[in-house]
């Protein structure tokens, strides 16, 4: 009996001496993990790692945000030169459409020295080009000082008188020089002669030929614009010295064919 | 490549010629020119037209007339027809439209709206 309860004693007291045994053993584990732990940590703070790189990730996230930032600027930039360069590129392409007007306008007011082939060229112009749908060309007689009409769209020829130099504001305008263009284009009712909505004068450099006088525009254009003005210089200078050229050559023709026939019965 | 023939039926040599050099800015077109109806119908029945540009007030055959007759021609059914006028009013535009023009521009015409307007019709970039 004394015997068993010493053996169960011994068992018991080896089962105690193997769990601290084991107790020891996992100590000496947990110390070895501490102190790699430990070595670990050293490291990293060495390096810099640890609560620093929280403030170092939020430096960076500021850092990466101010440079999403400058690039969407520059998005907005490239998005704005874009804006302009699309604005200018069809700032080109009226101006391009307008210069082919006027190179087209000039170049058939030249291509021909028949009169009447060139006062159709600039009835062809105002109507066309400038979308006029009543108007007068006058030309000056220097002897009466007087403008003569001799060509009118929208109206019969024999409705418009002569006008005098200086009187009214196709005479004023004809004296002058100067173009003329009503403030506030009035709904049209009757024709008046004295009162247009624009007098082009025809000038050889200061010295006027004829003037055209605008009446009425087509019922789809309500006012003058840029081109038009481009158009009324364009026709002050070249449409009068087209007259003018295409005038003095009818007249030396008829002058030539005069001094042929009088020289034809002088020789038989 | 063929190239795109369109056919400008304009009494006016200026606006013929401002046409026909605003039409010559695009690629692979060939115009060719009349002065009149009658002129124009000629010009129709000797060559395949693509595109015809009228304008309305000429002399001998006016664009009306000359229009409808063209819509006549089985040949020519299908063909856009774009008219260019001084004719603004709206009753003017819904005649032209219903005899068969398939698009109806007013003087003086903005070279970019024409050339827009070919564009849209021949469906050309």
């Amino acid at each position: 009996m004394a015997k068993d309860r010493t053996e169960e004693f011994l068992n018991t007291f080896k089962k105690t001496a193997d769990f601290v045994k084991e107790l020891l053993q996992e100590n000496e584990k947990l110390r070895y993990q501490i102190a790699k732990l430990q070595e670990e940590l050293k490291s990293y703070k060495e390096k810099g790692v640890g609560v620093d790189a929280h403030a170092q990730c939020i430096a960076k996230i500021a850092e990466l945000e101010s440079e999403k930032n400058e690039i969407l600027n520059k998005i907005r930039e490239v998005e704005a030169e874009n804006k302009s360069f699309a604005e200018k590129y069809i700032e080109v392409e009226q101006e391009n459409n307008n210069l082919a007007n006027l190179y087209i306008a000039s170049f058939q007011l030249h291509s021909t020295l028949n009169f009447k082939e060139v006062v159709q060229i600039i009835m062809e112009i105002v109507i066309n080009l400038i979308g006029a749908e009543i108007f007068v060309l006058f030309l000056l007689d220097e002897k009466s000082n007087e403008l003569t009409p001799v060509a009118t769209e929208g109206i019969e020829l024999t409705e418009v008188t002569n006008v005098k130099l200086g009187k009214g504001i196709i005479g004023k305008s004809a004296k002058t020089g100067e173009n003329y263009f009503s403030d506030i284009i009035p709904m049209f009712e009757t024709f008046n002669q004295e009162a247009p909505i624009a007098c082009i004068p025809l000038k050889i450099k200061e010295h006027t030929i004829g003037v055209i006088a605008i009446y009425k525009l087509l019922v789809q254009k309500s006012t003058f614009n840029e081109l038009d003005y481009e158009l009324f210089t364009l026709l002050a200078g070249h449409a009068a010295t087209a007259l003018f050229s295409a005038k003095l050559y009818t007249e030396s023709e008829r002058k030539l064919s005069t001094i042929q026939g009088f020289i034809e019965l002088l020789t038989k | 490549m063929a190239k795109i023939e369109i056919l400008v039926v304009e009494d006016s040599p200026t606006m013929r010629q401002l046409i026909v050099f605003a039409l010559k800015r695009l690629k692979d077109v060939n115009v060719t020119e009349a002065s009149d109806g009658v002129d124009g119908l000629k010009k129709l029945s000797n060559k395949q037209f693509d595109l015809m540009i009228a304008d309305i007030n000429m002399p001998i055959m006016d664009g009306l007339k000359l229009v409808s007759l063209v819509r006549q021609d089985p040949k020519y059914n299908n063909m856009p027809i774009i008219i260019v006028t001084t004719e603004g009013a709206d009753e003017d535009r819904k005649r032209g439209l219903a005899l068969g023009a398939n698009a109806y521009l007013t003087k003086p015409v903005q070279t970019t709206q024409l050339l827009a307007t070919v564009k849209e019709l021949l469906k050309i970039p």
